[in-house]
């Protein structure tokens, strides 16, 4: 088969996936719903990791395939396509491996769910609508498959449709990603009337021209490029959950763990660093805007730690660690560094997507319980999750040795970005020293918040078994309102499979069909980095990317990167090892400490554990706003002032004068159709006789 | 071909011929003839709509003059003159396409003067396509104007409770336009000396006649979109208009003015279309915003699609006034793509309607339990409404507001700001009528959609997608007449 071929196979086995088992899947069964999603998405997998493998090591040169044309005027030309170079091959292995160990995992996961066709047709749904999004070759269907993902989502979120707080969850993340594509629909208008195309292989050589002009933007005179940059920007903010747009995600763990892994950590949210990356022919002309990518990366790098300090969901946690990770994503490519942040992106998919399957190992085991207060010494009992989730939680921490060049998956990567940072401090100062600063810091938090995860899971004593009553009703008294900042668990409502063991069942370890999709993340996570390095950010990073990243002249971020000091090397190891050694003290050593110190409920922990107070001040700012101003233009508006002094006062009037003028206001509308009949027969006898 | 358009306006009346003289053989309205009214009246339509394929089919699209042109002495001196292009050409297709669609619908849920209620429909689609087609301003103003008549009986007889208020309102408010219309008419045939409207297109009114002009036939033409502040009509005629009332006034009435703005107000009057051009968008724009908010707050299903419709006219007046190419094939992209979608969504209530007889949020919830079909069509819908891409909804509103920010970027962000608001609404509105537990004893055993429903959503489904995923289809047949509109105002603003 040809490249195109297969890259084509590659993009639409998962939609045929998810029509069949959507159309027909009630028809032809849940096994058949499940083989036959299940069994394109391993083969655009397979498939994906062959044309990656061309490409990494068989020298495939960079194409793109115009299926039909889509919007098609004047300039405005839009082609469905599938484009591949450095960045979508990338994309292609990192999202139908995960998608399709998702899909594998699901089987034993969703085992008890009475839906499991539908569940299977959004996977493979989403999964297409990503990979239409990766393979783009225009803004228009960019925006395709990025809205196109955020329906999957919405549709995932809420899948337990029953649960009112499931529901609540997919709006929000519904509307507050069309914030962010508020901004990116006016970028995308912008880079039109700039620049005549809205197709990147035109507009990328065009970007120079504007490199040092103007440009009118909502009564103000902006930097060109910056602006749309920015613009831009603002949907990617939304996308991958950045500060003051992140509300979202954290809800978004409603939906099923499966999804969280898919969706809300591997891929979907890293679409906006993938963009970022993608643009960076225009971002390289954007100083202003890269410095704006910078500052809001560190600064949800940072935000996302210390909430996630404080959260007892353990899906929560995960989120919060998604959220912070992608900051790191983005600060690198704010810097300059887009390989590191794509590099960043590949490893963390995996070992991401295997804390995230973890968890839902471990929910499972413990019959839908996402408290980590209640578990503890799940070790013994789910020994292959213990010992896949340490896995993850060393690649996050970015455990490694930098004297040898060798470490976990996030070890390369994550160092790449702090040490990128620092070295475009040194070379431009600026925001970049703090990005520095701060990511630092934020890996002393990311190391003590997984310690943390893993210590209250699978170590100290167990808090299960004695009160097993789960905190059911929790969620259930916040209805559909659309702040939940106080809801903090939710047991996913799967049927309980096995309630014939009695009341107090014990933990127990997942079938095979869920350890073996974590046995192959866990794999990623070790392995990822150390093979790709060199490809990603390392001396052969010129002949990995071929092109599709690109580095102004003057930017030699990572070319320094990999020179800094060496304190600067050791430096995330070593607050890791303190970030590390104070889980340690509090969740083992000290045992109830943490407990102890919540209880306390002091302000600063009450500031982490409300999340900085977000969704209180956008319910009482935002929301609320919304809906005066609904009810004030209804009310006020419509009924009063237009209806008032329109139609009703006009009523009012000819009622007065018709009780006066006889009978003629008798009510049927036959009569009103009547006159007007009358009214314009007359009128026009007047045309006819006025003209001829 | 000539004659082709003729005979696509007027093969309804042959219905109503067929209908008038099975009344006159069968005394009394019994089972048997009523049956034989409707499906006389469904094939009928679905005659028109084959012709308006064949129509389709037979337009150059490389052409960008009128097509099929008929031009034929009547009385009077005026001319009975016929032709369609690019712009209108497809909105003949729409009505096409939406008729046999709303006889179906009505198909049970009318049960009294079916036979009249039939006729008001077939009189109705000949007088639309009528507006369409006609190129001379009297005919035009003839079916522009009597179009309204069998919409007025059509809410005013089969309509709800409160039906004559709403056929009041409606009847108020397009009567103070068409007045003002008319005298401009007037206006325009003495200083002109012809009523056609080809010959118009190239007559250069004064500056100063202009203005007046255009302000008359915008007061009609913006109660028909309906445009802030003159779009209360709406949400009350709606409520009270039965469902294929509802979808008729939504898909095909409301687009006779965006009809109207783009062969009179921009060709005829650019100077003042110009001028007026920041009115338009202030107008919009606050349709957009405003609307989508009341929309939001509204507590029955119907009213809340009715605002939302204003909120989405609000992106086909900004698109026209942008008066460049893209923005005008986007506002008749968005108006085509309404017609479909916010005519599905008010079948959408219908559904619920028939069954139930009640129109509030409150009453339903958890349908998706009992109604999975319905809970699907009815979000593929809802996404239409929301604009996402892949859907026809997307189409109209980018490609419009790309239009308008060439020309007010201010314009461009407020209109953006639509896309989160209709979010807001319509997902709410889907949550809160589909998602959640069944709790209303009432709906326990509610109904999926039976297959006559399957039957009337198949297309308008098929529609949305294929106009969503290849608009290129639409954009094919417009473009030679629009770039030539666009060209044109643009030469006459000296733009």
């Amino acid at each position: 088969m040809t490249p195109q071929s297969l890259i084509t196979t590659v993009v639409f086995a998962p939609l045929i996936g998810a029509i069949v088992a959507g159309l027909f899947g009630r028809r032809i069964g849940n096994v058949a719903s499940q083989s036959i999603t299940t069994g394109l998405l391993l083969l655009s997998a397979v498939l994906s990791w062959t044309i990656f493998s061309q490409w990494t090591w068989g020298g495939l040169e960079p194409f793109t395939i115009k299926l039909l044309p889509f919007i098609n005027i004047g300039d405005f030309q839009s082609n469905w396509s599938i484009r591949l170079d450095g960045l979508s091959a990338v994309m292609l292995v990192v999202v139908t491996s995960v998608s399709s160990l998702v899909h594998v995992y699901s089987w034993g996961y969703m085992a008890e769910d009475d839906s499991k066709p539908r569940f299977f047709a959004y996977l493979s749904l989403f999964t297409f609508a990503m990979l239409a999004l990766v393979t783009a070759a225009d803004f228009m269907q960019l925006f395709f498959g990025w809205e196109g993902v955020g329906l999957a989502s919405y549709l995932l979120i809420g899948f337990w449709f029953k649960k009112p707080t499931a529901n609540a969850a997919s709006i929000k993340a519904f509307v507050v990603n069309r914030v962010g594509d508020f901004g990116f629909a006016l970028g995308i208008m912008t880079v039109y009337w700039m620049f005549g195309t809205i197709q990147f292989a035109e507009l990328f050589p065009k970007i120079p021209t504007m490199a040092n002009e103007g440009w009118w933007f909502a009564g103000s005179y902006w930097h060109a490029v910056d602006l749309a940059c920015a613009l831009l920007f603002v949907g990617a903010m939304g996308k991958s959950a950045q500060f003051f747009l992140h509300t979202w995600l954290p809800d978004a763990m409603e939906g099923p763990t499966p999804v969280s892994a898919l969706i809300h950590a591997a891929t979907m949210v890293t679409a906006g660093v993938y963009m970022v990356c993608l643009l960076s022919p225009m971002f390289e002309y954007a100083p202003y805007a890269k410095q704006i990518v910078t500052v809001i990366g560190a600064v949800t790098a940072l935000f996302a730690a210390t909430v996630g300090l404080a959260q007892n969901d353990i899906k929560r946690v995960i989120a919060y660690s998604t959220c912070s990770q992608l900051g790191y994503m983005f600060f690198a490519a704010g810097v300059g560094a887009y390989q590191a942040a794509m590099f960043h992106l590949f490893t963390h998919a995996f070992f991401k997507a295997l804390l995230f399957l973890g968890a839902g190992s471990v929910i499972h085991g413990m019959h839908h319980e996402q408290d980590m207060r209640k578990m503890g010494a799940l070790w013994k009992y789910l020994p292959v999750t213990y010992a896949v989730m340490t896995i993850g939680t060393l690649a996050i921490t970015g455990f490694g040795l930098p004297n040898l060049h060798l470490g976990f998956a996030g070890f390369y990567s994550k160092d790449t970005i702090i040490e990128s940072a620092f070295a475009a401090g040194q070379l431009y100062g600026g925001v970049a020293y703090f990005a520095f600063v701060v990511s630092i810091f934020a890996a002393g938090l990311t190391a003590f918040y997984s310690w943390r995860l893993a210590f209250m899971t699978f170590h100290g004593t167990a808090k299960w078994g004695h009160h097993d009553d789960h905190a059911h009703a929790h969620g259930h008294a916040h209805d559909d309102h659309a702040s939940s900042a106080q809801i903090e668990t939710h047991d996913e409502p799967l049927a309980d499979h096995d309630h014939g063991h009695g009341h107090d069942h014990k933990p127990h370890e997942s079938p095979v069909i869920m350890l073996v999709p974590l046995l192959l993340l866990a794999f990623g996570a070790i392995a990822a980095g150390y093979v790709f390095v060199d490809h990603f950010v390392g001396e052969g990073w010129h002949e990995f990317w071929r092109g599709a990243i690109f580095n102004a002249v003057d930017n030699h971020v990572l070319e320094h990167a990999h020179h800094v000091p060496t304190w600067v090397k050791w430096a995330p190891l070593a607050v890791s090892a303190v970030g590390f050694a104070s889980a340690y003290y509090v969740y083992i050593m000290r045992e109830g400490m943490g407990a102890a110190l919540a209880a306390r409920k002091g302000p600063l922990w009450t500031f982490l554990y409300n999340k900085w107070f977000f969704d209180e001040i956008y319910e009482a700012t935002f929301v609320r706003a919304t809906k005066f101003l609904g009810d004030l233009f209804w009310k006020g508006g419509d009924q009063k002032i237009i209806d008032g002094l329109g139609p009703n006062g006009v009523s009012a009037l000819s009622y007065a004068i018709g009780r006066r003028a006889g009978r003629l206001q008798t009510g049927y509308v036959y009569h009103y159709a009547f006159v007007m009949l009358l009214g314009v027969a007359g009128l026009l006898s007047y045309a006819l006789w006025a003209w001829a | 071909m000539t004659g082709i358009l003729s005979l696509t306006t007027f093969t309804p009346l042959i219905g109503v011929a067929a209908i008038l003289l099975l009344r006159a053989f069968r005394s009394h309205e019994d089972a048997q003839t009523i049956n034989a009214v409707k499906w006389i009246t469904l094939v009928t339509t679905l005659a028109t709509f084959a012709l308006s394929v064949l129509l389709v089919m037979q337009y150059d699209p490389a052409n960008p003059g009128f097509q099929f042109v008929e031009d034929h002495p009547w009385f009077a001196g005026l001319h009975y003159r016929m032709g369609v292009d690019g712009i209108s050409i497809l909105f003949v297709l729409l009505t096409a396409f939406l008729m046999p669609i709303c006889i179906a619908a009505s198909w049970f849920s009318i049960d009294k003067r079916v036979p009249a209620y039939m006729i008001a429909f077939l009189v109705l689609e000949t007088l639309v396509i009528g507006v369409f087609c006609a190129l001379d301003l009297v005919l035009f103003y003839l079916f522009f104007e009597f179009g309204l008549v069998p919409m007025f009986l059509i809410i005013g007889i089969w309509g709800g409770k409160n039906r004559v208020y709403a056929a009041y309102k409606f009847f108020l408010y397009t009567l103070l336009g068409s007045v003002l219309m008319l005298a401009a008419i007037l206006v325009m045939i003495s200083v002109a000396g012809t009523s056609s409207i080809p010959e118009l297109m190239n007559y250069k009114f004064d500056e100063h006649l202009q203005t007046w002009l255009w302000l008359a036939f915008f007061a009609s033409f913006a109660v028909k979109m309906p445009m802030w502040p003159v779009h209360t009509w709406l949400p009350d005629a709606h409520v009270e208009a039965p469902t294929a009332g509802s979808v008729i006034l939504a898909g095909i009435l409301l687009k006779m003015g965006g009809y109207g703005f783009l062969r009179f107000s921009l060709p005829m009057f650019p100077q003042a279309s110009d001028l007026f051009t920041p009115l338009v968008f202030a107008l919009s724009v606050i349709a957009v915003v405003y609307t989508s908010l009341v929309a939001f707050r509204q507590t029955d299903i119907k009213k809340l699609i009715a605002y939302s419709s204003v909120a989405h006219m609000g992106f086909v007046t900004m698109g026209i006034f942008a008066g460049n190419a893209i923005g005008v094939q986007g506002a008749i992209f968005q108006m085509l793509s309404h017609g479909v979608i916010s005519g599905a969504l008010f079948l959408c209530v219908g559904v619920v309607y028939d069954r139930m007889h009640t129109r509030e949020i409150a009453f339903y919830g958890g349908l998706v339990n009992r109604m999975p079909w319905y809970a699907a069509t009815f979000l593929l819908f809802t996404m239409g409404n929301v604009g996402l891409p892949g859907t026809s909804g997307f189409i109209g509103e980018i490609t419009t507001m790309v239009g308008v920010y060439e020309i007010s970027t201010w314009t461009a962000v407020v209109a953006a700001t639509g896309v989160i608001f209709s979010a807001v609404y319509a997902l709410t509105l889907y949550k809160r009528v589909v998602f959640g537990e069944i709790t209303n004893p009432a709906l326990a055993d509610i109904t999926d959609l039976d297959w006559r429903e399957v039957a009337i959503f198949a297309p308008l489904i098929a529609m949305t997608l294929y106009l969503g995923v290849y608009p290129a289809a639409v954009f094919d047949l417009t473009q030679a007449s629009v770039d030539n509109l666009a060209a044109a105002y643009r030469a006459a603003i000296g733009g």
